[in-house]
C-alpha cells in the first residue's frame, strides 16, 4: 500500500463519518472568528436556539474594520462600529477560549494573533471565515476558509461537511538569493500555476528553500496558496515549528508538551506517498517579484515590463490583460522599474509579523521615503508585534525614515476601515490580492515583499532590493 | 434554504475570466450584519459610475450602461454565464447572497473556485461546471439572441438550450438531495450528534493537548 502524504494523515485523523458519495464530516478542533463573517452565523444560533458546541475552541478578535489610528476617537463609522460591537456581544454571549476586542493589548489580525497565542498547532484542523487561514497550515495543521454558513455549522457541530481535496506537491529546490523572500516564492509560485492553478487541491509545501525559512515565512507562504485557488497549504512540522510554539500561553504544557512534540514528529508526509500533481520550483531562479495586473498570477520579476496583450494568443488571456493594463493605468512594455508610486502599505496576514518588520526596517534605516510618495505606513499585525517591534528600535527607523507607525489591524490590505486608496493611486503593498478596487474604488495594487515595497518608497519607483 | 428543482429562466453573459469576489460584492458592503439585501450592490464598482456605500438608494444611483446587468435585454435573468474560476478570492458568503439576493439562481461556468462554489449550494442556488465549449457556445448564442432562456433540470441533471439540444451536469447526491429538499445542512449533521461526541472523545484521549 502506497503511503500517505500529510494532507491525507490530517484528513483521517478528523474524520467522524464518511457518505457512500465521498462526502465528508470532519472534526474541528480551533475556530477563528472575526467581526465581518460572524454576526450572520451568530444569529443563525439565535434564532434556531442552538448554542456553541465547544465554546473553547474559539479564539476570536475584530481586526478587519478596527482603525489603526487615533484609537482614542474610537470607530468613527457607524456600521463599522455595530459589526464590532456585534462580535464583543455575541462572544459575550457565547463565550470564547480567547477573545481581544478592540483595543486591548494583544489584538490584532486574527491569523497573527492564533499563533502567537499559541492556539494554532501542528496536526489541529484550524478553519475560520476568511479565505486567509490557509496561513495556519505553515504549522502542518489542516487550515482553510470557510463561508458564514460554514461558520455556523461549526459553530453549532463542531464539524464540517467538506470532501477530500486532491494533493499537490509544490516542491521548491536549492536556496534563495539575498534579498529575495517568502513572499517572492509566493508570488512565483502563483505566476507558474495560476490563480486557479490549485482549485480542489491542498498544496504542500516543500523541498529546501521551504525547510531554510523561519515560521513567519512559511507563514507567508501558506498565506498565498489562496492566492493560487487552493483552499489549504501545508508545511510539515519541525523542530522550528516547536521552538516558535514553545512557552506560548495556549501551546501544550509540562508532560502534554513532549507527547505533542513526539506525535507531530510523526506529521510528514510518507516516503512513498503519492500526489496528484507535482510542482517544482528552483529558488535560485526566483528574484524578487512584483505584480502589475488586477490577480496575483499577472506578476513578473523586477527587472520585467508590462507585457504587451497584442503578443497574447489565447482571446481570454488577451482580453484579462488588457482589462488589467487599462484599470492599472500602464503602457504594455512599460519597464517595471519604470512605474511611480503614491502610496506604500506594509501590513496585512501575509507581511505584518516581527520578521517582515525587521527585513522591512533593513532596508529603510537611515533612508528616507521619497517626496513624491503621499503616504507610507507600517501596520503591525498584532499589539504584540508591535510592541516587539518597539522593543527593537524598529518603530523609530520607520519614523525617522518617514513612514507612519500605525496600530495593528487588517487596514489597506481590504480598505474596510478608513485606510484605502483615492481613485487612480498606485500603491506598492506587502498585502495579498491586487484584485480591482480591493485597496479602495479605483486603487492599483502591486503586490511585493516588504523590502521591495520599502525600496519602492525611497525610490518612489520599484527599483530592485538586492541592487540598494 | 429555497429547494431548487427545475428553472426556465433568462440567462445573462458575465464575459470575463477569474472573476473575484472583491468585484461581485466590493468590501464596503460586508459591513452589514444581514444576510440579504446585498442584491442592489453585486458587480457594484461595474455596475454604477459613483462611488457605492451601504444604505444607498440604488434606484437613484447613476449606472454604467455598458456594464452587461443594466441592459434592457437581461433585466429578470436568472441564470448567469461565467468564465472561468468565477468567484476567485475571499470566503465572503456575502457573495453568493448578492448574487440570490439580485435573483440569479443558476450560475454557468467552466470552473469556479472552491470556496465560493460550496457557498453556493448552502444558499440554495445550483453551480453547473460544463465544459469551455459549451459555455463558449452558450455566450455566442445568448449575445446572439434577446430573451434567450434556458431550462434547468436538477433532477435529471440536465441544461435544455432552445434548439431543443441538452447537456448533463455533475453534481455530488448529498448536495443534490440537500438542494432539491432545501435542506437546513446543522439539523442533517446533528443527527449524527453522538458519532461526532464518540469522535470527540477518542481525539480527546489521543490529543489531550487540543482539549487544555
Amino acid at each position: 500500500m502506497a503511503g500517505k502524504t500529510l494532507y491525507d494523515k490530517l484528513w483521517e485523523t478528523h474524520l467522524v463519518r464518511e457518505d457512500a458519495d465521498g462526502t465528508c464530516l470532519i472534526y474541528i478542533d480551533r475556530h477563528l472568528v472575526h467581526e465581518v463573517t460572524s454576526p450572520q452565523a451568530f444569529e443563525g444560533l439565535r434564532i434556531a436556539g442552538r448554542k456553541p458546541w465547544r465554546n473553547s475552541s474559539i479564539v476570536a478578535n475584530p481586526d478587519h474594520n478596527t482603525p489603526t489610528k487615533d484609537w482614542d476617537k474610537g470607530i468613527e463609522d457607524p456600521i463599522s462600529r455595530l459589526q464590532v460591537e456585534t462580535l464583543d456581544n455575541n462572544i459575550k454571549d457565547f463565550g470564547a477560549l480567547v477573545y481581544f476586542p478592540f483595543k486591548h493589548a494583544n489584538q490584532g489580525i486574527i491569523h497573527v494573533i492564533g499563533p502567537e497565542q499559541g492556539t494554532t498547532l501542528p496536526g489541529m484542523t484550524v478553519v475560520c471565515g476568511d479565505s486567509h487561514t490557509s496561513t495556519h497550515g505553515a504549522f502542518g495543521a489542516l487550515a482553510h476558509g470557510i463561508g458564514t454558513s460554514e461558520v455556523e455549522h461549526v459553530l453549532a457541530t463542531q464539524t464540517l461537511i467538506a470532501k477530500k481535496s486532491k494533493r499537490m506537491l509544490v516542491d521548491v529546490s536549492g536556496k534563495l538569493g539575498a534579498g529575495v523572500t517568502a513572499k517572492d516564492v509566493a508570488l512565483a509560485i502563483i505566476g507558474k500555476i495560476g490563480t486557479a492553478g490549485g482549485n480542489g487541491y491542498a498544496i504542500e509545501f516543500g523541498g529546501a528553500v521551504i525547510s531554510a525559512l523561519s515560521m513567519e515565512g512559511r507563514m507567508t507562504i501558506c498565506n498565498m496558496a489562496i492566492e493560487a485557488g487552493a483552499r489549504a497549504g501545508i508545511i510539515a512540522p519541525d523542530e522550528k515549528t516547536a521552538a516558535y510554539l514553545k512557552g506560548r500561553l495556549h501551546a501544550p504544557k509540562a508532560a502534554d508538551w513532549d507527547k505533542a512534540v513526539a506525535y507531530w514528529n510523526t506529521l510528514k508526509t510518507d516516503d512513498d506517498a503519492q500526489f496528484d500533481t507535482v510542482v517544482t520550483l528552483n529558488g535560485a531562479d526566483i528574484a524578487p517579484q512584483v505584480t502589475w495586473g488586477t490577480s496575483p498570477e499577472q506578476v513578473l520579476p523586477i527587472g520585467g515590463r508590462v507585457p504587451d496583450p497584442a503578443k497574447e494568443m489565447d482571446a481570454t488571456k488577451r482580453t484579462s490583460i488588457e482589462n488589467a493594463l487599462k484599470y492599472m493605468g500602464l503602457s504594455a512594455n512599460t519597464l517595471l522599474e519604470d512605474i511611480k508610486l503614491d502610496k506604500i502599505f506594509i501590513g496585512s496576514c501575509t507581511n505584518s509579523r516581527i520578521e517582515d518588520l525587521r527585513a522591512a526596517a533593513v532596508v529603510a534605516k537611515g533612508k528616507k521615503v521619497a517626496n513624491s510618495i503621499a503616504l507610507a505606513m507600517v501596520v503591525p499585525g498584532s499589539g504584540m508585534v508591535k510592541r516587539q517591534a518597539e522593543e527593537e528600535g524598529l518603530d523609530k527607523i520607520f519614523i525617522d525614515a518617514g513612514f507612519e507607525w500605525r496600530e495593528p489591524g487588517c487596514s489597506m490590505c481590504l480598505a474596510m476601515n478608513a485606510d484605502r486608496l483615492s481613485p487612480g493611486e498606485r500603491c506598492a503593498s506587502t498585502s495579498n490580492r491586487n484584485f480591482e478596487g480591493r485597496q479602495g474604488q479605483g486603487g492599483r495594487t502591486h503586490l511585493v515583499s516588504p523590502a521591495m515595497a520599502v525600496a519602492a518608497a525611497i525610490a518612489g519607483h520599484f527599483v530592485d532590493v538586492r541592487t540598494i | 434554504m429555497k429547494a431548487f428543482t427545475q428553472l426556465d429562466g433568462l440567462a445573462c453573459p458575465i464575459d470575463r475570466a477569474n472573476i473575484d469576489t472583491d468585484a461581485i460584492i466590493p468590501k464596503q458592503f460586508l459591513k452589514s450584519i444581514k444576510r440579504s439585501g446585498f442584491g442592489p450592490y453585486l458587480f457594484d464598482e461595474w455596475r454604477y459610475t459613483d462611488h457605492g456605500e451601504p444604505g444607498m438608494d440604488c434606484s437613484t444611483r447613476p449606472l454604467n450602461k455598458d456594464f452587461v446587468l443594466n441592459q434592457a435585454r437581461y433585466q429578470g435573468a436568472q441564470i448567469m454565464l461565467a468564465r472561468e474560476n468565477f468567484g476567485c478570492g475571499s470566503s465572503r458568503e456575502h457573495a453568493p447572497w448578492a448574487i440570490e439576493d439580485y435573483g440569479f439562481r443558476v450560475i454557468i461556468a467552466p470552473s469556479y473556485a472552491d470556496i465560493f462554489f460550496g457557498n453556493c449550494y448552502k444558499n440554495g442556488m445550483l453551480p453547473i461546471v460544463a465544459d469551455e465549449a459549451m459555455v463558449d457556445r452558450l455566450f455566442k448564442e445568448c449575445e446572439a439572441n434577446v430573451g434567450y432562456r434556458l431550462n434547468v433540470d436538477l433532477p435529471s441533471q440536465t441544461v435544455t438550450l432552445p434548439s431543443g439540444e441538452s447537456f448533463g451536469f455533475e453534481i455530488n447526491a448529498t448536495s443534490k438531495h440537500n438542494l432539491l429538499n432545501g435542506l437546513d445542512e446543522i439539523g442533517l449533521t446533528l443527527l449524527h450528534a453522538d458519532e461526532i461526541k464518540v469522535f470527540e472523545e477518542k481525539h480527546k484521549a489521543t490529543q489531550p493537548w487540543l482539549f487544555a
